[in-house]
Parts: structure tokens; sequence; C-alpha cells
């Protein structure tokens, strides 16, 4: 916690690019994640977040610019020199050593006697809870005790900066569930930065303090869940992080007066039959229904507001699903909040809404 | 067809049994039985009046390999075939290394033509092609003049043990062939088991604290050993049971193999030559049980 007091950043990037040949995987990134943080590295493959942490662990060599790791100058560090351990997608556990050994690699190495390095071992285990696996190989484990091995090994060196690269991606939904409540709290609890890769929004929501989201070799935003959620910089952002409906052109001309584009989410706008009564302030629109999908909590539906336009709109289903059922085809009302339009800040995004054709040819 | 298949689909042991018949077959009738055949024919002896076969149990023909003449020729394949193995295991790892890790898909297709080249074309051909190579009026020699180091080459020459008359006819001779003709034996089980190391695991290592040269002897290494121990079965049971380089680049010292060819043919001594034959099998059999204790193949369970 005195690195936060400090207030020299846990990792800072400056002006980072790097190329894979001719390939530019990172262009231009500056970053900056503060002690104790739970930072993400969102984005979809391909968009620099992978290579941005294997820069920070040292696995890759950076083209320009510069890293420094609590003040420290490391981009011409090798990886075994720097204060961060990392914890691979792929777990990558030696195969041909125990559980114990394993998790008491990085202490063998740093030659610390057997007697202290064995209590430590097992300390992990129970942090873990696997306290009696110590003894078996990593290919008698299953895929979520492999996942808390590979953290045990790279925590028991009590890293400045743990690195994640994607460690849950090979689990189950609902091991991977439980696996995001157990780093999360383990992360409070000690206090270690987490720099954390993920294509995975929900879970880059759930966790992290702040979110960096990458597109195409660039941070498009930096910022906390909710910030990125609610006030996306990028329709980009917008799309990545959730659905939006982007209303531009004369449909935002004809609901606002203004034709400048923006952004509606699907849970902002209530759906009725009868034509509702309009409070001040709010914004209405009917169009057809085109698509129903029931996902238990919620109910997504798909409107055509216009020839080409169609619009996602969520509904809960806390009153259980509307009687009598809602038809495909059949005429709804859309209801809304002004409050909730929020405008991009590079309305200059030629992004357009893929035309709908016919609202029969929608399965 | 589809009854066909669909018949066997539900006699799966049966099926099982129609696809191993013919290769079982094959593997008891022409290999085994004729290997049990040679265990029984080293347990004979030749009548060494009558020049005949005697089929009665002994050990009188295991006792002649340890008679001083032929202890020399087994300790002589031995230490060559040791020598061998560690030389191409020490030229084979930074080539199958280097093939992994640093190069190209197009430069890892060149250097695995350029190391399977040489095994398409005749074998006894390659090692007369050294003979040339190695000759006093050979390339190697007129080079060597060349160079001026002629004089370390008479001094190399000279020494017992590893010189001769020339470099065609020399223990170092017979040594550089040997290397020549197993090495790609060598190079291909290595390649194959580095290949198998996920990158993802060697930058663990590093990532863990451990410099270049420990994540190489606490994680390549142990990894990569089945593939050593594989490659240098092959180098060490060819070179034990090869009669043509120290045939063609010898002198009248015998190795195994020659000494298994002249018994056998000559002299007609097969109880001898069988015995001959068994030993090599001792030895590999001793290796690997070795290699196994060790935990050589502890990674592939």
């Amino acid at each position: 916690m005195s690195d936060r007091d400090n207030g020299i950043p846990a990792i800072e990037l400056h002006t980072v690019s790097h190329y894979f040949g001719s390939v530019k995987a990172l262009d231009q990134v500056s970053l900056r994640v503060e002690g104790g943080e739970f930072f993400t590295l969102l984005g979809p493959s391909g968009s620099g977040k992978t290579t941005c942490l294997r820069l920070i662990a040292g696995f890759e060599r950076l083209t320009t610019g510069s890293i420094k790791l609590y003040g420290q100058e490391v981009s011409a560090l090798p990886p075994y020199a720097r204060d961060v351990n990392t914890v691979f997608q792929d777990y990558a556990l030696f195969p041909h050593m125990t559980v114990a050994e394993n998790v008491g690699y990085g202490l063998m190495i740093k030659g610390i006697p057997q007697v202290e390095r064995r209590a430590r071992v097992q300390l992990m285990l129970e942090l873990i809870q696997l306290p009696d696996l110590g003894e078996r190989r990593p290919a008698q484990l299953s895929g979520g005790q492999r996942q808390r091995v590979a953290l045990a090994r790279a925590l028991i060196n009590q890293p400045r900066v743990l690195l994640l690269d994607e460690p849950l991606a090979a689990l189950d939904l609902k091991l991977r569930q439980q696996m995001q409540s157990e780093l999360k709290s383990l992360q409070q609890k000690l206090g270690i930065t987490f720099i954390f890769v993920t294509h995975d929004q929900e879970e880059a929501l759930t966790m992290s303090d702040r979110i960096a989201v990458f597109e195409g070799g660039k941070i498009a935003q930096v910022g906390s869940p909710s910030q990125i959620y609610d006030h996306p910089a990028t329709l980009f952002v917008a799309n990545f992080i959730g659905v939006t409906n982007h209303i531009a052109g004369s449909l935002a001309q004809q609901l606002t007066g203004s034709p400048q584009p923006f952004c509606l989410r699907p849970e902002k706008i209530r759906l009725a039959i009868e034509e509702p009564s309009i409070p001040d302030g709010w914004c209405h629109r009917c169009g057809i229904l085109v698509d129903i999908v029931y996902l238990g909590v919620y109910t997504r539906y798909q409107v055509l507001v216009d020839e080409q336009t169609a619009w996602q709109v969520v509904q809960q289903n806390s009153e259980g699903i509307p009687h009598p059922p809602l038809q495909r085809g059949q005429t709804v009302h859309l209801l809304w909040s002004s409050q909730h339009h929020h405008y991009l800040p590079d309305v200059g995004d030629p992004w357009i809404e893929p035309p709908i054709k016919d609202p029969e040819s929608i399965p | 067809m589809n009854a066909l298949a669909t018949f066997f689909y539900q006699r799966q042991r049966l099926g099982l049994a129609l696809l191993l018949a013919l290769p079982l077959a094959w593997l008891v009738g022409f290999y085994l039985l004729p290997l049990l055949a040679l265990l029984l024919q080293s347990f004979f002896q030749l009548d060494p009046f009558t020049g005949l076969v005697v089929r009665q149990f002994t050990w009188a023909t295991y006792r002649q390999l340890f008679i001083p003449a032929h202890l020399d020729i087994l300790g002589r394949t031995l230490i060559m075939a040791g020598l061998v193995t560690l030389a191409c295991g020490g030229l084979a790892f930074p080539i199958a290394y280097t093939m992994t890790h640093y190069a190209s898909p197009r430069l890892k297709g060149i250097l695995y033509v350029m190391v399977l080249l040489p095994l398409w074309s005749n074998y006894l051909i390659r090692v007369y092609a050294w003979k040339l190579i190695l000759a006093k009026e050979g390339i190697l020699t007129w080079l060597i003049q060349q160079i001026h180091l002629e004089a370390l080459l008479q001094a190399l020459l000279h020494l017992p043990g590893i010189g001769g008359p020339s470099l065609a006819v020399s223990w170092l001779g017979i040594f550089v062939v040997f290397i020549y003709v197993w090495l790609p034996y060598m190079i291909l089980p290595i390649q194959a088991a580095l290949e198998r190391i996920p990158v993802s695991l060697i930058e663990a290592a590093a990532d863990l604290g451990s410099p270049p040269q420990q994540t190489f002897w606490r994680v390549i290494w142990p990894l990569a050993l089945p593939g050593v121990v594989a490659g240098s079965v092959f180098t060490f049971s060819l070179t034990l049971g090869d009669f043509v380089v120290p045939y063609t680049l010898g002198n009248s010292s015998y190795f195994i193999g020659q000494a298994v060819l002249s018994f056998q043919g000559t002299s007609g001594n097969i109880p001898l030559a069988a015995a001959f034959t068994v030993v090599p099998m001792v030895i590999m059999i001793l290796y690997l049980w070795a290699a196994k204790k060790l935990g050589a193949f502890d990674p592939i369970d």
C-alpha cells in the first residue's frame, strides 16, 4: 500500500510500439497502472492486449518506447530480472515436476533453503485450498486445480505485479465465475497489483478497478467499469462492452431534432404493447417486433424502428413474460428517458448500422 | 459395405484380431522365432575336431566370449559405440535446438532435408566415399597440407588407439564416419522431443527467475531426455552391430559385427556368432532398464 502512497505507478508504459516483422501489434501505447490496482487489458483477439502483457513480462523485446516498473526502467531487462510473475493461459506447469516442485520453483531458483521452501509451498497450497495435492503431477489435476497451482507458483514469489494472461479462458462457466470472485478477493487480500488480460467483457466488468480497452493496437479508452459502460469513448467501445443501439441520421433528427448521432443501451428502453403516456423528457417510438430471444433472467427483443434500423431492447423478466405473449410482427411501443442518450466524443466515426432487409427473413 | 462395417462395429474384438493377424504373424514368424533360434544356438557349441555343432545345452560358448582376444573385440566395440553416441549427442542437440527454436519454417524445412538427404543414398557408397575423402591422396589430407598442418595430422595418426597408417585406415577415421552415418538418427528424435516442449514452459521458467542455463538444465533437458535416450539407442546399437565401417576403414582388429560375420561364415561357428550377437542385445536391454530407472522416460508417462 505504501507504493500507492508514494504515488509511483506500478507500471508505466510510455509511447510503446511493437512490431512483429512488418506487422504493427502495438501503436504508441501509453498506460499508467497504480499500485494495488486490479487493471484489465480488454479487447478482441489481435488487438494488442496480450502483446502488451508480454512486453511487461519481458517475453518480447519492445521496438520503441519505455516500460517502467515502480519507476525503474525495465524494457532492456530479461524476464528473469523483472520483479513480475505471470499466470499463463495454458498454465505452463512443468510436467516433469510435482505440484510442490512447481510451486517452489521460483524459491528454489532464488536459493531459499529446502526447509523454508517446503513450509512456504505448503502455506501457498493451503491458500489455494489444495493442501494435500503437493505430491501429484500436473497431469493428474483437473483444469481448475491446475489454474490454482499456476496462480500459487506465481504468487509465492511475492511479485510486485502479477500478470494474468486470460487465465480463466479454459474453464467452464460455473468454475470461471467462482474463480473470478476468488481471484478478486485474493487480490484485495494480498494488495498486489494485478494486470489481467481478457477478451470477455463481462469478466472485465466484474473484476476490474479499471479497464483499458484495446482496438487495433491502440488503447481506445481507459476507465472504471461504469465509466466504460456508461460513457464509452468510441462506438467500438460501446459495441464491445455490451450492446448498444447507434442512432444517427434522419432517425436521430426525428427523435431529438438534431442529426447528431447517439447511443442508447438496450436495457434503458421500456417496451409496451399499449401506447403509453409520455412523461416530460422521454422519447417514444413505434416499431415492429422481429425477434424474441428468451434468456431466463431477461428477454431480448429486436424491434424494427424504420425500414433499415433494428434496435435491441432488453426487458427483465422480473414479472414473468408478458401476457398475452408477444408475437413476431406485432407493433410495440418503445419508451425511454432522453437522459440515457449517450453522445460519442468522436462523431466522425463512419460506422453504419447493417441494414435489415426483410423482417420475415430474420429467423 | 455398410453392412460389413456394422458387422464389425458389433464385434470389435474380431475386427481388432483381423487387423492384427497379419502383422502379428509376421512378427512372430520372422522376428520372434528367429530371435529364439538365435538364443538357442548360442547355448550350443562347436566341436573343435569335427567342426559340427553339438546340439546340447552348454555355457561353453559364452565362456569363449571371455578369452582375451574376444574381450578385446567386445571392449573395442563398446568404447567406440559409447564415444560415437556421446559425439552424436553433442553435435545433434545444438542442431535440433536451432531447428526447433530459431529456424523459420522455411529454414526448418531446408534443415530437415539436409539431415535426411544422406539417408536417401546408398550406405555402402557413402562409406566408400568417405574412404576416398580420408585417403592419403584424398581431399582432406590435401586440404590439411594446404594449411600446413600436416605435422599435426601425422602426430595425431601416430597416437596409439586413435591413429593408424592414414586417416583412411585409422580409429579416428572409423569414429568420424560412424558419426557421419548415425548423426541423423540422433538429430530427429531430439528434435521431435524439443518440438513437444511448449514455448510457454521456457517462458515460465524465465518468468520465475531462472537465467537461460538454469532453464536449460531444469526444464528443457529433462523434457528432451526421452528424445536423447531414443537417439542414443539408435547410435549405440547401430554402432555395436555395424561391420561395414570398421571393415572399410579399419585394420585387422575386429568389431562385434565383423566377428559375427566371420564366425558364422568362414569358420561356421554359428553358436559363437550367436553368442556375440546376444551381447549387444543384453547391453541395450540393460541400457534401457537403467534409463527407465533414472527417470529418463518420466516426461512421457
